[in-house]
């Protein structure tokens, strides 16, 4: 069998915002969505970069595995673009008891054939799951495709009790709307392996990075979110969230 | 019943005795006697009216010093010694804990004994003249350290310094780098350490050989300097000859022998010691009796740090520039752990770092975390807390240090670990060994000035450099280097006893004190980049009209030191094994033991000045990465990798410290609780425990 590789894009040693703890992330190259807010856009071509075996990301993390307790992260770059790399290589991380999250937007999640997913599932200890958009329509606006693959593949994974962390990007103008929030708060509270929510206040110190790839800034001109509105956008959604949740046991009872 | 011994008594009941009681030894006491503090920081108290008052007068004056371009007023008439002033204060009737250098704070003092022409340029240069006669007496009757060193050095030494492949050295002003044990004022009081002295002076009678005449004539100076001690007490109205009786005193009087070395020296690096659980101590007996308050507890260290952070020198512009400001490198180190395995973590280490909030952010004294697997946590999450909020705290490996120094050792300057009390350093400044490959290139001709600086070896001549043939001529160009270099510092540190001896430092030692010669190295991460892309890809040699090698190309990339690449980290540390190896080989002043430090904080900024292009593809002038740090911009893989190549430089090689400088914005730490929500939502699944620590 000839050796699976990896398209990545880079890798990071001391990951502190991908996943509990301090972790070694994996950031792979290529990925179907374009949001608009995106912070990597240099991940996003899908032509080769780095070519790398499961053996030698291995490697490195032994380097650094000392410092790394959090464990391993990969990201993108869409990692589900990926699958069997990633697979084959959270089955060695877990083989040898290294704690493996998965970062995905699920786009690519196949509700018909679960088969592939199913197995990178299984060597997968945590998914941080990007919901970028709780409306559809303004979910296409923002990323060029639909979220409802995205919404079934957190029930599925509500379904089969995998852990999961919410991450949500919150952008004046775009996500900051109590509406919005509440609605995602609301989604949230039908599922049952929600470990954390991840509020991500949106930022704009991708701009250099547009300007050197020579794309232009979709966010031209929105002011990055505040903490204290990044506080507010919280409460909203866990408010909504609860609110839900003592509903739906009011009514089981 | 002595004297001495009744008033000893006295002051230290209450205290668990021990072998402190009968000779001098502080690690005695502290680890018979401080209370070990694992909880969290809750306890301490904020800063006080009168130390917001003192210090806004601090902050007041520091805005004028500024305004007058950086130096408030100087002293040009009295040559600065422990007596030489009278007392100065901010505000008699607000300070805890009193005494400045000179009679007013922000008066910087005279110092001319490391060299008349560095004090005159000072002043010059802040528009102040040094008294004539001042100047006669110290060019025509009274020699310093530095016409000693210029009396001696061989011409190839002052071209070496000029060119700046041995640079920063010691020869113009205080070598500094030494810790007197300022804790044994408090304990014992001046004159139970008089006696001792006259003992030590009393056993060294007999054969007289140049090293014992040597010895007892500065005992002889330091039993002088005790007994100016007791004097500089007086001025401030306190009897030090005898022992310290409550905290508010043995804070006192542990700064009246700080404050002594600082009048009569004005080292690079005028470090502190390891102060905070001695001090604890007494804190802890007069708190039990009700003596003080924690919030008179925090003062008195509040006001104590402040009166660290307004030690100052007169400097000149170009020293500042070296050194990118005005240090003065009052180090303390905290924390650590015992032998015992019981960490040395009190109440106090934790008020001074309580200090940064009371007094806000600063760069001096330099608190530096003693640091250990083994601390406790509450203290680990506090220095943290710390970190993120001021950025001011200094990190060291004490599980590391510990294994050579024991458990009361400290750090001076800012890596340099000695036993305090016991031991020494003679400070080496460094020797550029970035500009020693070019001059390996280039047989000895200097990139910049295209002078022979170096001897006249043979040079490469090919026009694509070959690795091999590159190592082959750098090592027998470092072995040039080091031979020079260790010369020169023998030369220094020859003088620097001879004519600007730190007598009340050193009588603040034991009488036969451990000296390392301490040695260093810039410019290392240039090096290794630079022969791993000599090895890796491809680098063409640019050569002016003489043949001077001037610039480089380089074909193809390479492993970059930062990436924890063994490929060129494993270089790293051949080189840095070589050059110690090399160090090793000399004849060391006062059979000091060599060691080597990695180690710029900011002068990597000039040294790159002075080094031309280099085969890494670094350009000339570009500042040299500080300390044992990757290029800035190579380290890809994020700060562990990073990190993890610094790691590998062997610490034996390099065991006056190796220093790393890093830089990260809070935010990319982690997310603080706010964007945290996991503390919120009440999990129903059996299924998440274990996703989060």
């Amino acid at each position: 069998m000839s050796e699976i590789l990896g398209n990545i894009h880079s890798i990071e040693s001391c990951g502190t915002v991908d996943g509990p703890g301090i972790r070694f992330v994996v950031f792979v190259q290529g990925c179907p969505l374009r949001c608009k807010y995106c912070h990597n856009p240099d991940t996003w071509d899908k032509k080769t970069n780095q070519l790398m075996s499961v053996d030698e990301i291995m490697t490195q993390y032994d380097g650094v595995k000392e410092f790394c307790h959090g464990g391993i992260t990969v990201t993108g770059g869409e990692p589900l673009c990926q699958m069997e790399f990633v697979t084959a290589l959270f089955k060695k991380a877990q083989e040898k008891g290294i704690h493996t999250a998965l970062d995905t937007s699920g786009l690519l999640f196949n509700p018909n054939d679960t088969s592939k997913i199913d197995e990178l599932l299984k060597y997968t200890s945590l998914v941080l799951l990007d919901i970028k958009h709780i409306d559809d329509e303004e979910h296409k606006k923002l990323t060029k495709h639909s979220n409802r693959t995205i919404l079934a593949f957190a029930k599925y994974l509500s379904d089969i009790k995998k852990p999961m962390w919410v991450r949500h990007v919150v952008v004046p103008g775009i996500t900051f709307d109590k509406a919005y929030l509440a609605r995602l708060g609301q989604f949230m509270a039908t599922l049952h392996n929600i470990a954390a929510l991840d509020v991500l206040p949106y930022h704009d110190m991708a701009i250099p990075k547009y300007r050197n790839l020579g794309i232009p800034y979709p966010l031209e001109g929105v002011p990055p979110l505040s903490k204290e509105q990044a506080l507010e956008a919280k409460s909203t959604i866990l408010a909504a969230y609860k609110q839900a949740r003592e509903e739906m046991e009011t009514h089981s009872s | 019943m002595s004297e001495i011994t009744s008033e000893m008594q006295s002051a230290t009941e209450g205290f668990v005795g021990g072998k402190w009681q009968t000779e001098i030894n502080v690690r005695d006491f502290i680890q018979k006697n401080y209370t070990l503090y694992e909880g969290d920081a809750s306890f301490l108290a904020g800063p006080t009216e009168a130390t917001k008052k003192l210090w806004e007068m601090c902050c007041e004056l520091t805005k004028k010093e500024r305004e007058k371009g950086g130096v408030l007023d100087m002293d040009t008439k009295v040559v600065s010694s422990i007596v030489s002033h009278g007392a100065g204060y901010l505000d008699k009737n607000l300070e805890t804990i009193v005494g400045f250098q000179t009679d007013a704070p922000f008066k910087r003092s005279l110092q001319p004994f490391g060299g008349i022409r560095m004090a005159e340029t000072s002043c010059k240069s802040y528009g102040y003249e040094v008294d004539p006669e001042i100047s006669e007496i110290f060019t025509k009757y009274r020699k310093t350290h530095n016409q000693g060193v210029f009396d001696v050095y061989t011409p190839e030494m002052k071209a070496a310094r000029h060119s700046g492949i041995i640079t920063g050295l010691p020869d113009a002003y205080g070598r500094g780098r030494i810790i007197g044990d300022y804790r044994r004022v408090a304990l014992y009081g001046i004159d139970r350490l008089i006696q001792d002295k006259q003992e030590q002076f009393k056993s060294l009678e007999g054969e007289m050989t140049p090293e014992r005449i040597q010895l007892r004539e500065e005992i002889a100076e330091q039993i002088r300097a005790l007994k100016e001690m007791i004097e500089l007490g007086k001025i401030y109205g306190f009897d030090i000859s005898k022992p310290a009786r409550t905290a508010k005193e043995a804070i006192q009087w542990l700064y009246f022998g700080y404050l002594s070395a600082v009048k009569e020296q004005n080292g690079a690096a005028m470090s502190l010691g390891r102060t905070s659980t001695f001090l604890d101590i007494y804190i802890e007996r007069d708190l039990k009796k009700g003596l003080i308050t924690e919030e008179q507890a925090q003062e008195m260290i509040d006001h104590f740090i402040m009166k660290l952070r307004l030690v100052k020198f007169a400097r000149t512009p170009e020293y500042n520039e070296l050194f990118s400001g005005d240090p003065t490198w009052v180090t303390e180190s905290i924390g650590g752990v015992g032998v015992d395995g019981r960490p040395l973590v009190t109440k106090n280490s934790f008020r001074y770092l309580r200090t940064l909030e009371n007094l806000g952010t600063a760069p001096e004294p330099n608190l530096t975390v003693l640091w250990s697997k083994r601390l406790p946590h509450a203290f680990k999450e506090y220095c943290a807390h710390i970190s993120i909020k001021t950025s001011s705290i200094q990190y060291e490996n004490d599980d590391m240090m510990r294994v050579t120094h024991g458990d009361d050792y400290a750090i001076a300057c800012c890596v340099s670990s000695m036993v305090v009390g016991k031991e020494m350093q003679f400070f080496g400044a460094r020797a550029n060994l970035a500009k020693c490959m070019l001059y390996a290139i280039n047989g000895g001709i200097d990139e910049k000035s295209k002078e022979q600086i170096g001897p006249k070896y043979r040079p490469i001549t090919s026009e694509y450099l070959d690795y091999d043939e590159v190592m082959d001529r750098y090592e027998t160009m470092m072995e040039w280097l080091a031979g020079l270099y260790v010369n020169t510092l023998n030369i220094i540190h020859y003088m620097h006893d001879k004519y600007c001896y730190e007598r009340s430092q050193m009588a603040l030692h034991d009488r036969d004190v451990k000296r390392y010669f301490a040695t260093g190295i810039a410019g290392l991460s240039v090096v290794a980049d630079s022969l791993s892309a000599i090895k890796y890809a491809k680098v063409k040699t640019i050569r002016d009209e003489n043949g001077v090698v001037v610039d480089y190309e380089v074909e193809g990339d390479f492993p970059k030191y930062g990436n924890n690449d063994d490929r060129v980290d494993q270089i790293a540390v051949e080189i840095v094994k070589k050059f110690m190896g090399m160090i090793r080989k000399h004849f060391t002043y006062r059979n000091s033991i060599p060691t080597m430090s990695i180690l710029t904080i900011t002068s990597n900024v000039v040294y790159g000045k002075k080094t031309g292009n280099t085969p890494d593809g670094r350009k000339a002038g570009i500042p040299l990465a500080p300390g044992a740090n990757p290029m800035h911009g190579r380290d890809t893989h994020g700060a562990v990798a990073s990190l993890a190549s610094v790691a590998k430089l062997p610490f034996n090689d390099a065991q006056d410290g190796i220093s790393n400088t890093f830089s990260i914005i809070p935010n990319a730490l982690g997310k603080d609780e706010v964007f945290m929500g996991d503390l919120d939502i009440q999990l129903d699944c059996g299924c998440c425990e274990g996703t989060c620590k």
